[in-house]
């Protein structure tokens, strides 16, 4: 069954249905009622007789005629709708729309207008692919409506949300880790290791991670967090902090940052942790609109 | 004098002076934020000077605060002058006063802090909306109590509106805000995920339809009559529109969720009765306008006029535009634009305000023993000031709002889209400020109104009107 038409009992289609018809009968009963002149009241032009605080009166003049004739129209409008269209309950309407069946008539549509397009492009391999100005415009137009709200519409990232246009790749900048991430998302968790390390260790690690990248550190903060590192972080981040692209650990020793490498926030990363989601399009984009894409991203860092 | 012997107008005079109050302020954190899309470094990095905090700030300053305040000034106004008979219960009364001004102040400090619900116009939190539900009960006893002991035997049209719009609102500010506190600034709504959205935008649309529609219809259905000195037009043409637009408003809500998780029928629903809606609220602005009928010259000489009469045809402006809106094929290309923003402030600022300010300016002179306002060539200046400031700003909305929906449906040839998303924010730009323009106008002419009032009222005596005998 549609969800569309689901009640919880059948009593809420009737109660629907009554009180809408009820409704636009009642009105429909009113104008036609007091449309018509009754015997013993104040004529058109007369006040009715009643009177309030001095001087506040009322004339009983009729209904004007095409004010009446446009609540008609309505009424007939609505009576008309609610036979086409679903309205009246469980009852679907002689049309048999449905929003999605709407939206599956605009998307098959869509899909065959501009189908054949990507289609042609997803024959390409993406290295020549971005190459190609019309399939990297088509590529940048994609961009900024799916990807621009996290990367930035000139694709260089923001705090949490990687630079694309540098060669610097948390999973691999080939064609098709590209192309996978795009398809099926990433995520990236880095665990909170404030309680195991303890404040002192945070500062300590996060000072050696300074002195890793290049940056000015303390070098006995440095030097007690290098074992530190050793034990917690090697792990996925390797042994000389150049990371892992296998589990999307960033390369600590280049000064490249995805939070940020000042030492407030490499302590707040260490402590709290990190947690990145890159969300997949395989589904909503389908393949040959992610292959495009991802020939436009292949272009951006200048190979 | 006996104080039964008059009308309970100090209640009534706390409220008008304080819809002047409210006025400003809510539209001054209106210009504000204006100001923010235009320049975005005012807000200066401050969280409680952000556009998100500031927001319902302004929308719940201009519709609880001063819309509030007008509501609750005028229906005492109103319901004392044509029942013939002083308010029911004093201190009730002075209770709403002093009640609906600390839920004032409590939103001003709590709303710019982050603390919220995060319903829209609902956004108070738990504790401040008991304090609501006490007021409003209240309100309603002061509000039907003096109905009950009434001295004419009709009830006038304009309490029908102000009777419905206070027991409405009742119900709906319960049924949407029940939610589970879980401490003394956070609550959750008990509602979950579409059922939460749907109960939402019943409250909201019905907010606009019986707060921001029926109540001022209430206003409109004394002050147009009064300020006019002519009888209202059709008596049968107002018990018609109000038994139509009140049962319709009550369906009208999904028309704010099209193309979401709602069911479709939901959808359907909301749209036809948002068409069928036409025709009520025009009723009011047909009895309204042609109330003015063998006195059009009036609307020469007499500004206060001028703001009633302009402001009922923003209203029926604005409630051809929301059945417009509202059909699905229009509503696919208008939601989530400016458009939506043009639209509402044509009411709230072409209506709402509007006739809330020639009410105002009807008001302080009698409350206050004076002839007429100090100055009328200021209200005139103030009408020209209003009158442009809300065309630049819903005009500015429309251009913007199209194009908004324009660019973000336009795709190339290779079925990607034309604009990103920033490219409509930039595109944006020059529309917002003229928006801002439009709404800084809007708040001069407040300003003016501030000071006229603060001449007319300096070394005047508070006067209670005696009450009129029955005839």
């Amino acid at each position: 069954m549609n969800p569309e038409f689901v009640f919880s009992s059948d009593f809420w289609n009737w109660w629907i249905i009554t009180l809408t018809l009820a409704n636009i009968l009642a009105c429909w009963w009113l104008i036609s009622w007091s449309s018509k002149k009754r015997p013993g009241e104040a004529a058109s032009g007369a006040v009715t007789g009643h009177k309030w605080d001095g001087n506040l009166e009322e004339y009983n003049n009729p209904l004007p005629r095409w004010w009446l004739w446009l609540f008609y129209l309505t009424l007939v409008f609505a009576l008309v709708y609610l036979a086409l269209y679903p309205g009246l309950g469980k009852i679907p309407g002689i049309l048999g729309w449905t929003p999605q069946k709407q939206y599956e008539r605009e998307i098959a549509s869509a899909n065959a207008t501009y189908g054949p397009l990507f289609a042609k492009f997803a024959q390409t391999p993406i290295p020549s692919l971005s190459k190609d100005p019309q399939a990297v415009k088509v590529g940048q137009r994609l961009f900024v409506n799916y990807c621009a709200g996290c990367h930035g519409s000139d694709a260089q990232g923001n705090p949490g949300f990687p630079n694309l246009t540098d060669n610097d790749w948390l999973y691999g900048g080939s064609a098709e880790a590209i192309e996978t991430t795009i398809l099926d998302g990433r995520s990236g968790v880095m665990p909170p290791w404030g309680a195991a390390l303890g404040a002192k260790g945070v500062d300590q690690v996060s000072a050696y991670v300074r002195e890793l990248s290049g940056q000015e550190a303390d070098g006995a903060q440095a030097a007690a967090g290098k074992t530190l590192f050793a034990s917690y972080c090697a792990a996925c981040h390797g042994a000389n902090g150049s990371g892992n692209q296998a589990l999307g650990a960033p390369n600590l020793s280049d000064r490249i940052w995805l939070y940020g490498g000042s030492p407030s926030t490499l302590r707040e990363t260490i402590t709290k942790g990190r947690s990145g989601h890159m969300p997949a399009h395989r589904d909503f984009l389908g393949k040959d609109k992610v292959h495009v894409l991802a020939a436009y991203i292949y272009s951006l860092s200048g190979r | 004098m006996n104080a039964q012997a008059t009308y309970n107008y100090k209640v009534v005079r706390q409220f008008t002076v304080m819809t002047i109050v409210w006025g400003i302020v809510g539209m001054l954190v209106g210009v504000l934020i204006a100001a923010e899309l235009v320049w975005p470094q005012l807000s200066m990095n401050l969280p409680w000077l952000q556009f998100g905090r500031l927001r319902p700030l302004h929308t719940n300053a201009v519709i609880f605060a001063f819309g509030g305040s007008a509501l609750f000034a005028t229906s005492y106004y109103v319901v004392q002058r044509t029942c013939q008979t002083r308010l029911f219960g004093d201190k009730l009364a002075a209770f709403t006063f002093w009640g609906w001004t600390t839920v004032i102040v409590l939103a001003a400090i709590t709303l710019p802090l982050g603390i919220t619900t995060s319903k829209e116009y609902a956004e108070l939190e738990w504790p401040i909306d008991l304090l609501i539900t006490v007021v409003w009960v209240a309100y309603a006893i002061v509000f039907f109590g003096t109905i009950v002991k009434r001295r004419v035997k009709h009830i006038y049209v304009a309490n029908w509106f102000y009777g419905a719009f206070i027991l409405t609102v009742a119900v709906l500010h319960i049924v949407n805000s029940a939610e589970l506190p879980v401490s003394m600034t956070k609550s959750y709504s008990v509602y979950p995920g579409a059922i939460d959205a749907m109960v939402q935008w019943w409250y909201g649309h019905n907010a606009v339809g019986f707060f921001l529609t029926a109540g001022f219809l209430g206003m409109m259905y004394y002050f147009v009559p009064k300020q006019a000195g002519r009888p209202v037009y059709s008596y049968r043409l107002s018990v018609v529109h109000f038994w139509a637009l009140i049962s319709t408003y009550m369906w009208a809500g999904p028309h704010h969720l099209h193309y979401t998780a709602l069911p479709a029928w939901a959808q359907s629903l909301g749209m036809v009765f948002s068409l069928i809606l036409l025709a009520p609220s025009w009723g009011g602005m047909i009895n309204g306008i042609m109330t003015l009928s063998g006195a059009w010259h009036k609307l020469r000489t007499d500004p206060i006029l001028k703001f009633l009469i302009v402001s009922l045809s923003f209203y029926g402006m604005s409630t051809f535009e929301g059945p417009m809106m509202s059909i699905k094929t229009v509503n696919a290309l208008s939601h989530y634009t400016d458009w939506t923003i043009g639209h509402v402030h044509s009411g709230a600022l072409g209506w709402v305000a509007m006739v809330s300010i020639g009410a105002v300016y009807f008001l302080i002179p009698r409350l206050f023993g004076r002839e007429q306002m100090y100055s009328i060539r200021l209200i005139d200046w103030h009408f020209w000031m209003s009158t442009i400031g809300v065309v630049l700003y819903i005009v500015a909305m429309w251009i913007a709002g199209v194009m908004q929906g324009l660019m973000w449906r336009a795709v190339n040839d290779d079925g990607t889209l034309t604009y990103s998303f920033v490219e409509s924010v930039q595109a944006m730009h020059p529309f917002y400020f003229v928006r801002f323009l439009g709404g800084a106008l809007f708040l001069v002419g407040m300003l003016l109104m501030a000071y006229n009032v603060l001449k007319t009222v300096s070394g005047a005596r508070p006067v209670d009107a005696p009450i009129a005998q029955t005839a």
